[in-house]
């Protein structure tokens, strides 16, 4: 029976008949979640001393504000956003602007970043705070509002909530969709953040339902959370806000993809070269839409986020954690790591990434935190050879086939990885964890991915040049030749100056044909020297800007060599 | 870079090979019953044969010896070819055909993992195109023997070629039902009076449809283990009854019943434990039923038409050199892309 149940569950899925309430393939892991939901949401100390990168977000760097040795308040904008895509830094607390210096951030990379190391003076004091009375203001008003809000995704994503609002005028965005799902196992946050503070979650869903003119509001929470399930629903049925609507989904990672969990809801496929806007869809994180209700009803700008503290520490659990704060003083609340502990994981163990160090600090994209031991994640056994069982397509809920992908990235065929749209890949991690063969897929695609980047660039900025040159060149030759016409035309006048008294036809036939052959000549060596410099197409680089792609080739081979010693390490075929 | 995902939930390669062989274990049962524990011998020859060369091969490459050997793939090979042979075939038919298999097939083209071709049928096709006569004799069931050969005497048989005193080698072999069928079709008889003799059974060959069974029951349990989908077995069988069903509704004097094809010769085993073979299939949803379809039909077409009896390893090969084409046809749609 389990049997027969088994085949027409596999009949469903190869077909993509899988119902609309799944995500196709997907995996199961041990969730993980009971852990750190036990206890509510506290709070932590004052941290002495807050380090804030300026790069907490998808887009530009942000214009420091401060200098060394400046007090400043809490909620003191320190940074503003910088350009079309950035988001804004606050003081998480009042204090003194210690440095601004480079600074490890936790990042997969490990290398450091621009940051704003902030001493508290213990005080906490508020700046000033307006509330904003976002009912009788205009969009636009309020996008501009939003801009120094320093709100990002905070999911995970860290894109900037204010781009994510303004919407395409020729779209009508129908359905504002809530990512309640959180998906990876151990993540909490979110689960407790709906327990603890629903009905202000949704006062955050009415303002951007009215940013965006959305009908309705559909709220994805996976059905593991059926405690915060039941809190949005209680704070549906007393809030004003119409059409809102707690939809219960099955626990499947990674149902919390916004893609998957827009289909879910929806039953609508956003096309892979579309925004889910393009089909009047957009998709908040809960915890976002708190922090807008936060914004414009008090004031607030983004200065803190819940973080989950769990794996193996004393006592896990969720905090609301200022930005800033370093993970030892996270790590310390929770009881401190038990023994055995030899890693740190920020984001959950699907999609995380080992931390470079406990002191980085705490920033808007960190929604987990993991101690980390082996008898929790075992060091992955050698890999062996793939040997095409296919397990990895059949969970793949982008429906890639992972093992060709596999097969193109490692020998270097991007072209045919690219075909084979390893740009739809979402790096969920899905194929690793169902691989027989323990093959770290996922590295091999990021690896892929990020050498087609980087010659994609270097073909652009190489056509650039070329371009660049091939104008100056061009013009260098019609200058001489303009120059040469006017010498001519100057000979040919003061020819017939001369001509005056003889009426000749051709004084002079010998001295035009002289003038020709200068002019030809003239031509020739500027088509000469044009096909001299044609190949070198990066000459007239500035030398900062040189500098800075030596910088870029220097540190991209450095990363091609780390994963490449990596990746042969793990595998034995390449063992020569 | 980040080393994510740090969680796995799979099975390794060899507990993968480990459940396979599980699931062969009914079939050795029934072989043991039907024919005799001589089945045992030859198993444990092509092991000894296939561990031994595997490890030669690894070394002669410079590959780590203990984890592949532990994959248990070589062992699998081994054991599919010894049961695709007749039981009681001679040592050396065996170790050649092992060795043609594991070394020739599989290391010569790259080990686990890059061989195109199954390494079992390649070692099947090599023994039945070299040794026809010796390939194609097979013995009688134990019920139908004349005379009963103990495990000593199998032994002795395998070793030795020789029989107990007085024993000829027609008393304890026969034609199979698939060769007496195509033998006496030639000879103009009819199909129902040829089904009667003694070699049928109710579905297939007397005796040798409880392997069958044993096949079918093993192939069920990959199925729940999730170690086989669902595409390959359903295709390969479905097409092959539909196309024996479409011949002997034509003429039932002439073609042998779709049930008849399901339970001779190595359809089932083919089914569940040959044309899955992972590293030599195609891997897409749909190439896996063109695929499985392809040799449903070349199987049925040889074993009519042909000069074999049985169509399946041939089968297999031919549609092997056509995986890489229909991987790349079969490609499925990518989420969010309209094709």
């Amino acid at each position: 029976m389990n049997a027969l149940l088994n085949i027409v569950h596999q009949v469903k899925n190869s077909f993509g008949l899988s119902a609309n309430n799944t995500v196709r393939g997907g995996v199961h892991p041990a969730e993980h979640k009971q852990e750190s939901t036990t206890l509510a949401i506290g709070s932590l100390a004052l941290s002495k001393r807050l380090v804030l990168p300026l790069r907490q977000h998808v887009g530009n760097l942000p214009k420091v504000l401060v200098t060394v040795g400046q007090h400043v308040l809490k909620g003191q904008l320190l940074a503003e956003a910088e350009g079309n895509i950035s988001a804004a830094i606050h003081a998480p607390t009042s204090g003194v602007v210690l440095a601004i210096e480079d600074a490890l951030i936790p990042h997969p990379s490990g290398l450091p970043d621009q940051c704003i190391v902030l001493e508290s003076d213990g005080q906490d004091t508020w700046g000033e705070r307006v509330a904003i009375d976002w009912r009788h203001l205009d969009q636009p008003t309020l996008l501009a509002a939003l801009r120094n809000s320093g709100i990002v995704g905070l999911g995970g994503a860290a894109f900037p909530t204010q781009i994510k609002l303004r919407t395409n005028p020729k779209v009508q965005i129908k359905t504002l969709v809530v990512n309640a799902a959180e998906c990876e196992p151990y993540i909490t946050c979110d689960d407790m953040l709906m327990r603890e503070r629903a009905a202000d979650i949704l006062k955050g869903v009415e303002i951007a339902q009215y940013l965006l003119g959305a009908e309705e509001c559909l709220i994805g929470i996976e059905d593991n959370k059926p405690e915060a399930a039941e809190a949005m629903r209680q704070a549906c049925a007393n809030s004003a806000v119409k059409n809102l609507q707690v939809i219960v989904v099955p626990t499947q990672y990674p149902s919390g993809d916004a893609r998957q969990l827009i289909r879910l809801l929806t039953g609508m496929e956003v096309p892979n070269d579309k925004r889910s806007t393009d089909v009047g869809v957009q998709c908040f994180n809960v915890a976002t839409l708190l922090a807008l209700h936060r914004y414009f009803d008090f004031g607030e700008p983004s200065l803190s986020r819940i973080v989950t503290m769990t794996g193996n520490v004393r006592t896990p659990r969720n905090y609301e954690v200022l930005f800033g704060t370093p993970v030892t003083d996270l790590i310390a609340a929770a009881g401190g790591a038990l023994d055995q502990t030899d890693d740190y994981i920020m984001g959950g163990p699907m999609m995380g990434f080992s931390l470079p160090s406990v002191d980085v600090p705490i920033t808007k994209a960190a929604n987990c935190i993991i101690a980390s031991a082996p008898q929790l994640f075992a060091p992955p056994p050698p890999a062996m050879p793939c040997i095409r069982c296919a397990r990895c397509a059949d969970v793949c809920p982008v429906s890639l086939q992972p093992q060709e992908l596999y097969w193109f990235s490692k020998s270097s065929n991007l072209e045919k990885a690219r075909d084979y749209k390893l740009f739809d890949c979402i790096e969920c991690g899905c194929c690793t964890y169902a691989c027989p063969s323990n093959i770290p897929l996922v590295q091999y695609y990021r690896f892929a991915k990020s050498e087609i980047i980087a010659q994609d660039r270097a073909k652009e900025a190489a056509d650039l040049a070329r371009e660049r040159n091939e104008f100056r060149l061009m013009r260098i030759e019609r200058e001489k030749q303009e120059r040469a016409q006017k010498h001519a035309q100057k000979a040919v006048g003061a020819q017939t100056e001369a001509a005056k008294e003889v009426p000749a036809v051709s004084a002079n036939p010998e001295a035009d044909a002289a003038k020709k052959a200068a002019i030809a000549a003239a031509i020739e060596r500027a088509k000469a020297q044009k096909a001299a410099a044609a190949p070198q197409n990066i000459d007239k680089v500035e030398p900062a800007v040189q500098a800075e792609i030596e910088k870029i080739d220097a540190r991209r081979d450095a990363a091609k060599q780390a994963v490449q010693a990596q990746l042969f390490e793990s595998d034995p075929q390449d063992n020569k | 870079m980040s080393r994510s995902p740090y969680l796995s939930s799979a099975p390794s390669v060899s507990v993968i090979m480990v459940k396979v062989m599980l699931a062969l274990i009914p079939a050795i049962a029934a072989y043991v019953w039907v024919y005799g524990a001589g089945i045992l011998v030859t198993l444990a020859l092509a092991s000894t044969t296939a561990l031994a060369a595997e490890a030669l091969m690894l070394k002669l490459r410079n590959r780590p010896i203990k984890p592949f050997l532990m994959d248990g793939s070589a062992l699998l090979t081994a054991w599919l070819l010894a049961l695709s042979l007749p039981p009681l075939a001679p040592w050396w038919l065996v170790v050649v055909g092992t060795l043609f298999a594991i070394v020739i097939a599989k290391h010569l083209y790259g080990g686990l993992g890059y061989n195109p071709f199954n390494p079992a049928m390649v070692g099947y096709a090599v023994l039945l195109i070299s040794f026809p006569v010796i390939m194609t004799h097979w013995p009688a069931p134990l019920e139908l023997a004349q005379a009963k050969l103990s495990f000593a005497e199998q032994y002795q048989f395998i070793f030795g070629a020789s029989l107990p005193n007085g024993v000829q080698v027609d008393a304890i072999s026969m034609a199979t039902p698939l060769d007496y069928l195509k033998t006496q079709l030639t000879l103009h008889h009819q199909v129902q009076d040829i089904t009667t003799a003694s070699q049928f059974g109710a579905f297939g060959a007397k005796g040798g449809e409880l392997v069958v069974w044993a096949y079918l029951l093993g192939g069920l349990y990959l199925l729940q283990q999730r170690l086989i989908t669902w595409h390959l077995p359903t295709a390969f069988l479905g097409a092959l009854a539909l196309m024996a069903g479409a011949f002997y509704l034509v003429d039932a004097n002439q073609f042998a019943s779709p049930v008849f094809h399901l339970f001779t010769g190595a359809s089932m085993l083919g089914a569940f434990f040959i044309i899955t073979d992972p590293v030599s299939g195609p891997t897409t949803p749909k190439g896996k039923l063109i695929f499985a379809v392809g040799i449903a039909v070349l199987t049925y077409l040889i074993r009519v038409y042909g000069g074999y009896p049985d169509g399946v390893a041939f089968s297999v090969l031919l549609m092997n050199m056509c995986v890489p084409l229909i991987d790349a046809w079969t490609q499925p749609r990518v989420f969010g892309h309209s094709k």
